[in-house]
């Protein structure tokens, strides 16, 4: 529960969530540790399609299949090597003293959960190496990741620049009161100013909530800005954002079960994929 | 969830379709040759192959293993046809996938620890026997063509793939049997074809109930046929899991295997199939064309149904002679020929424990038979391997007229006579230590061999003193729980 832990690939946007991960480690003065994961499922499966089988057939094509895995294996391997290494040189040039690297072999999510009780927070990038060029695509494990981990993520944008200001989507429910406290008590954004936005109706028991959680944190020592727009969530969140300047979103994420979300689609998945500033997603 | 999911299944779509065409194509003349060996008509084979494919593909243990109708089964349910007729096979077959859904939810699977390697080993090999003495009947009594034909089949089955292009890309067993047909129907040679042996599919599997008195007869009728056709199922299923596990280094569910081998067995036997279970051979051709989740293993079963059933007039009139090519094809890739270069290089109780299954088995025809006897012979290597861990020393105090025995080692049944024959009994003593302090008894027979020793002495008049007894005997108790705490086997092994 004590290391920043960033997840580096081979994709474009591994330079910022190496920018942005050496960030958070130096406000939270919390380790940095880069990750890479070696997952074999993506390597492609090539068939002999003769369909005989022959002498010694089975030993044949257990040291066939074991020499090309192991080819693969080691290339990877290397290649993984060489990206946590540029990542380090990154993380070091921009001022953490001792960014630890880690090589795991298996399937993203399950490492990510294998490590979650060393894990802080988790910072990822918004697509994978397998994504892509589209704009507006979402990662193919991203969902998985954030449903999985029980910790705070913060999903880099292709370009990351320090934040100077935070906005807290706020809905009055548990979950967010809890976001409120967490942010309260973390040293990750020490001094800047944080907009709660509410996209409700304006009732005097929305205002109420509002003014308590503002509470929460002007008691420590934050300088909060207090507003209620009505509207579609996304769009005025957006909105209210851009007007104010603000440069980082901290939300709760996926409140909702898998079917819903089927039917209804997602606030996570929508903001995600509009968002062009870091997001950090609050479990 | 949905993540498993498209693991487990689109993962690897291009592989897993081509690989369940090329199996599908191989399953045609398998399921129809073990139709044969079982006596049942070729329908009852093709049925079950396809609902034991498509079932499995779903509930199974192991994603890219193919199941079908199989050798091994189909010689188990020789006899029970042969007397009861096919619709006590099918209530076996009923019975045979209760008893493996038990069997998964009692965690039988995890008793395949106690098969050796060895013992594995002769079961694909007495595997491999078994289905190319079941060609044997074709060849016999048949003209000089069978022979020719059989000749050039497996003549195009091996060589084919050398073919520049065509060779890696059409399967060689398919373009053996559609030449061998062409071939037999371009000259109009009276040589035994499929359709001689049997109805084959004119429609889709429809559900039927057995048509057996539900009376306790009935159940003493099929009950042995059953048991002995789930354990050579679940041997031969989780024996090929691991050989899949092994060759695409992923894990496998064997209990959950065991309990989809009984619902794909239920299910085959309400349709009018045998019972099945995993094949080495095409599980191995298989993950060979690229094939490695559960959609190979659908595609398979799906796309033999269709072919057999829309093409049920061109099958029939694929020669014997074809499939007995193929079928050779499949016992000579399942024989494990690492096994015989091995012999040399292994010791003799392993070689002997790997014969004796093989024999046994091409003797009763019955795999289970043979894995008992090369478990069982397996397990008395062992004890007597073991056995051999026990030294005993002694010292002479010659001032006080004493001996000091020293026994270090395990005690146990197969040991216990060295045990008993380490103590000089002539020797007149006035009193012997016995020091047991590093030892191991691990059963009564050991502390019966102990309280002989102590008496014989104390009938030579000398005192006998025992040390360290209470250490030594604690592994005679069934349970340590060890797995509780992983202390405990320290404690049991330090003294």
């Amino acid at each position: 529960m004590t290391h920043v832990m960033a997840c580096i690939d081979g994709s474009p946007q591994a330079a910022a969530v190496c920018d942005c991960s050496a960030w958070a480690s130096k406000r939270l003065d919390a380790p940095l540790t880069l990750l890479h994961v070696l997952d074999r499922q993506q390597y492609p499966v090539s068939g002999d399609l003769s369909g005989i089988i022959g002498l010694g057939s089975r030993e044949f094509l257990l040291q066939e299949l074991a020499t090309l895995d192991e080819k693969r294996a080691k290339l990877a391997l290397e290649e993984g090597r060489m990206m946590l290494d540029s990542a380090r040189q990154r993380a070091i040039s921009a001022g953490v003293a001792q960014p630890e690297c880690r090589q795991r072999h298996g399937d993203l999510v399950e490492s990510l959960r294998d490590l979650q009780d060393e894990t802080r927070l988790l910072v990822i990038g918004r697509q994978g190496e397998d994504s892509g060029d589209a704009i507006q695509h979402i990662g193919s494990q991203l969902e998985n990741v954030i449903r999985t981990m029980q910790r705070p993520i913060l999903v880099a944008p292709a370009d990351f620049s320090a934040p100077q200001s935070v906005m807290l989507a706020f809905d009055g429910s548990a979950t967010s009161r809890k976001g409120v406290e967490m942010l309260a008590g973390s040293p990750l954004f020490k001094g800047m100013p944080i907009h709660l936005v509410m996209v409700a109706a304006d009732t005097a028991d929305n205002q109420a909530q509002l003014e308590n959680a503002r509470g929460v944190l002007t008691a420590a020592g934050f300088n909060v800005e207090i507003a209620i727009r009505a509207g579609e969530v996304e769009p005025t969140l957006h909105a209210y954002q851009a007007e104010h300047g603000i440069d980082l979103l901290v939300m709760g994420a996926y409140g909702h079960s898998r079917i819903r979300q089927f039917f209804v689609g997602s606030t996570t998945t929508n903001m995600i994929r509009t968002t062009s500033t870091p997001l950090l997603l609050l479990r | 969830m949905l993540q498993s999911i498209n693991q487990n299944w689109f993962s690897n779509i291009r592989g897993d379709v081509l690989s369940g065409l090329v199996v599908a194509l191989a399953l045609i003349p398998e399921a129809i040759a073990f139709s044969i060996i079982a006596g049942v008509d070729p329908r009852v084979g093709l049925y079950a192959s396809f609902c034991i494919a498509v079932v499995i593909a779903f509930v199974g243990g192991r994603p890219g293993m193919i199941s079908a109708a199989t050798g091994a089964m189909a010689l188990l349910m020789v006899t029970l046809v042969r007397e009861h007729g096919l619709q006590y096979l099918l209530a076996a077959t009923l019975l045979c996938g209760l008893l493996q859904i038990g069997a998964g939810y009692l965690r039988l699977g995890s008793l395949m620890r106690f098969v050796s390697r060895s013992v594995v080993t002769g079961f694909v090999n007495a595997l491999a026997i078994l289905i190319f003495m079941a060609q044997l009947p074709e060849l016999t009594d048949v003209t000089w063509h069978v022979y020719a034909m059989t000749a050039a089949g497996l003549g195009i089955i091996y060589l084919f793939p050398y073919v520049p292009k065509l060779g890696k890309v059409l399967p060689s067993p398919l373009v053996c049997i559609l030449s061998m047909t062409a071939v037999a129907m371009y000259f109009g040679l009276d040589i035994r074809t499929v359709a001689d042996m049997g109805d084959l599919p004119d429609t889709l599997p429809v559900f039927l109930w057995p048509e057996v008195p539900l009376t306790f007869e009935t159940l003493a009728i099929i009950f042995p046929y059953s048991a002995a056709l789930a354990v050579v199922g679940l041997l031969e299923s989780l024996m090929t899991a691991t050989i899949v596990d092994d060759l695409t280094d992923t894990g496998s569910d064997k209990n959950r295997e065991c309990k989809g081998q009984g619902v794909s067995n239920i299910v085959s036997g309400l349709f009018g199939g045998m019972a099945g279970c995993a094949m080495i051979g095409q599980s191995v051709i298989n993950v060979k064309s690229g094939g490695r989740t559960r959609l190979s293993t659908l595609i398979a079963g799906v796309v033999l149904l269709l072919m057999v059933v829309f093409l049920s007039d061109w099958v029939g009139q694929i020669p014997m002679a074809a499939l007995v090519a193929v079928m050779i094809m499949v016992s000579i890739g399942t024989f494990s020929w690492d096994s015989l270069r091995n012999l040399k290089r292994y010791p003799l109780s392993t070689n002997i424990v790997m014969v004796v299954t093989v024999v046994v088995v091409v003797f009763t025809h019955n795999l289970a038979y043979g894995v008992l006897a090369g478990v069982l012979l397996a397990a008395m290597f062992f004890a007597n391997k073991v056995g051999h861990y026990l030294h005993i020393g002694s010292e002479l105090d010659a001032a006080c007229n004493q001996r000091t025995y020293r026994v270090v080692g395990q005690v146990f049944f197969s040991s216990s006579d060295k045990f008993t024959g380490a103590f000089d009994f002539k020797e007149a003593l006035g009193k012997v230590t016995i020091d047991l302090s590093r030892a191991h008894f691990w059963d009564i027979t050991a502390v019966a061999a102990l309280d002989k020793v102590v008496i014989k002495f104390r009938r030579e008049g000398t005192e006998v003193e025992v040390l360290g007894l209470n250490e030594a005997s604690a592994t005679i108790v069934d349970r340590f729980g060890v797995h509780d705490k992983p202390e405990a086997i320290d404690k049991l092994m330090s003294h």
